[in-house]
């Protein structure tokens, strides 16, 4: 507790690689939870001890495949009913939990628990710069309401210079 | 007469250094029946049990059987022709019962052929499971009875499975799945528990799976024990009429389908909808919320369904386990309130070990505990209220996994679910068993 200031958490954490399970790393975070507000998105400071796998060329691959489309991708329910995300479309499975990150750390308090249910739209925009954009509804699962609701986020990403959210949207509003 | 028999062991021995019985095909296996005449022929049918895998299905064992006894058994298809030499040379009587026993089941299998057939690893849709209730008592009536303990709202019956050896004064498990529509590895645990529960007793009725059943049959003693001392209820989805909306039209409804008064949303939450502290907390008195309490407790048809039938039979039902998914938690009451139950050292003790049991199979880390300080407060829970109704072993379980696919879980993913999962529910089940009330 932090006076007239807020709740801060210090946290180890351990991050497993998904796609490689017996790859670890450690990390350490602190997390601040701003007194009364209910607007404000919590602070966040991640140290990284040790070293994320680099994926440069599967990267690069990925860029490449989706800048030679001739039509903008689009897919929906991903996962589908049964749990199945084609290989193809998992990168862009992984990019929309990197968008739904940015949604639910936006709208968490110390009373807040959300997963990424299922991507349920997503629509490629090409753009004139060198950066791929992916317009999503994400349905985001709200484990205290037990509410699923669509998220609408748009996400930035090239290889070199990483992902952004530069739009995102909830159910009625922002 | 030995002489005979020392050559025949000979051949025997060099033909079963290729074969063994663990083969999932029965092509060309030959079931005999005999009636040994006296203690001499026993013996030779003694001898054929020690020299080679034989499969008695009428006694359960060569040890039981008996001058004057009609004895069934199967054997491998290289050994059957030995084994009638010695039929024929030694006087007994015999019948060929099964010329091919592979050519008979592909012929029982074919004539249940439907547009989309069960799979224990696969999601199956509400009519499949409703089918599969019905064969799967047909194929077990010694073991497996289904009833009907009522109608959902949209009129469907809701089907209940009785598990258990025939006996006096026998106590009881329920167990209910697809409580919560979304949640699909729950029912998939349900039919998964009914088959692992029934194969175990009578593994040759289930000759499909005969290589597991092989392997398991005999050394499974934990589980062919609690089929003689306990009947297990087995609800395998609640909420037939969600289940089916998420197959239609929503894959992430929860609630069951009922119209509410005055309102365009549908469905109450029958998790929250049971008399235990019902809608003070964690409970919505919004028609339009997915934790919508109901207009009052038991008012859905589902509810009032599994509450009557557990009030029917409550001097027998010793436990009560309900299946959710995912967060991968043991939980146990109560959720309504953040006071403890009287027994909370022991539930806890059995969370704890139940949980290390599931873990010790895959390594899937299970948190346990009372509802409320474990995932959150809420009222109006099956598990409450059976407890608060006298239930001393109740426990929810919530599924895999942590929230990476949440409610759409891989189907490769629902057999080491169900299998770990049966870990803990034996545990529950047996401690049940050592500790009758």
């Amino acid at each position: 507790d932090i006076d007239d200031v807020g709740h801060k958490y210090y946290l180890e954490l351990e991050l497993e690689d998904v796609l490689d399970k017996d790859r670890t790393v450690s990390c350490t975070a602190e997390v601040l939870y701003q007194l009364g507000s209910k607007t404000s998105a919590p602070d966040v400071q991640v140290t990284v001890q040790g070293e994320l796998r680099s994926t440069e060329e599967a990267d690069q691959e990925f860029y490449n495949r989706i800048r030679s489309l001739e039509k903008e991708l689009v897919a929906e329910n991903i996962p589908d009913s049964h749990g199945n995300v084609p290989p193809e479309l998992e990168p862009i499975h992984l990019l929309a939990w990197v968008a739904s990150g940015y949604v639910i750390w936006q709208n968490s308090s110390e009373n807040t628990k959300f997963h990424l249910a299922q991507v349920k739209h997503v629509k490629q925009v090409k753009r004139s710069d060198e950066d791929l954009q992916f317009d999503y509804v994400v349905l985001l699962h709200d484990m205290v309401s037990q509410e699923v609701l669509p998220w609408q986020v748009t996400l930035l990403w090239h290889p070199q210079r990483g992902a952004r959210v530069s739009q995102c949207h909830g159910p009625g509003g922002t | 007469m030995f002489k005979k028999m020392w050559a025949f062991l000979v051949l025997i021995g060099a033909a079963s250094v290729s074969a063994h019985l663990q083969d999932l095909s029965f092509d060309r296996q030959k079931v005999f029946r005999v009636i040994p005449q006296n203690d001499e022929q026993v013996e030779i049918l003694n001898f054929l049990a020690r020299i080679m895998e034989v499969d008695f299905w009428q006694p359960d064992s060569v040890t039981l059987v008996r001058p004057k006894m009609q004895v069934d058994f199967r054997v491998e298809a290289e050994k059957s022709f030995d084994v009638e030499d010695l039929l024929k040379e030694s006087g007994m009587e015999y019948q060929v019962l099964i010329d091919n026993l592979q050519a008979a089941m592909d012929a029982q299998f074919d004539s249940k052929v439907r547009t989309t057939s069960h799979s224990y690893e696969k999601y199956n849709n509400w009519d499949t499971i409703a089918a599969w209730t019905a064969d799967i008592a047909a194929q077990n009536p010694d073991l497996v009875s289904r009833s009907v303990i009522g109608e959902t709202y949209e009129g469907r019956s809701m089907y209940l499975l009785k598990i258990g050896k025939s006996g006096q004064d026998k106590k009881a498990i329920f167990i209910d799945c697809g409580f919560h529509a979304r949640e699909w590895i729950s029912p998939a645990f349900c039919q998964w528990f009914v088959k692992e529960v029934s194969k175990l007793n009578d593994e040759k009725l289930f000759l499909l799976f005969s290589k597991q059943a092989v392997e398991t049959y005999g050394k499974d003693t934990v589980m062919t024990n609690l089929l003689d001392k306990l009947d297990f209820y087995v609800l395998p989805v609640v909420n037939i009429d969600g289940y089916i909306y998420t197959w239609t039209n929503d894959r992430m409804w929860r609630k069951t389908r009922s119209k509410n008064a005055g309102s365009i949303c549908y469905g109450t939450d029958p998790n929250r909808n049971f008399n235990a502290g019902w809608c003070t907390l964690g409970a919505s008195k919004s028609p339009c919320a997915s934790t919508y309490c109901g207009s009052a407790p038991e008012s859905e048809k589902e509810t009032k369904a599994l509450a009557d039938f557990i009030r029917e039979h409550l001097s027998t039902i010793k436990a009560y386990l309900t299946i959710h998914s995912y967060s991968q938690l043991l939980l146990f009451p109560y959720s309504y309130t953040y006071d403890l139950p009287s027994n909370y050292q022991e539930l806890n003790s059995i969370a704890s070990a139940a949980s290390k049991q599931l873990a010790s199979l895959y390594n899937t880390k299970y948190t346990y505990g009372p509802g409320a300080e474990t995932i959150y407060p809420a009222a109006g829970g099956s598990d409450d209220w059976a407890y608060n109704q006298g239930i001393k072993y109740s426990f929810t379980f919530e599924l895999r996994d942590t929230g990476r696919y949440g409610f759409l879980l891989p189907e490769s993913q629902i057999k080491p679910t169900c299998e770990e999962t049966l870990l803990a529910v034996k545990y529950i089940a047996n401690y049940v068993l050592e500790h009758l009330y």
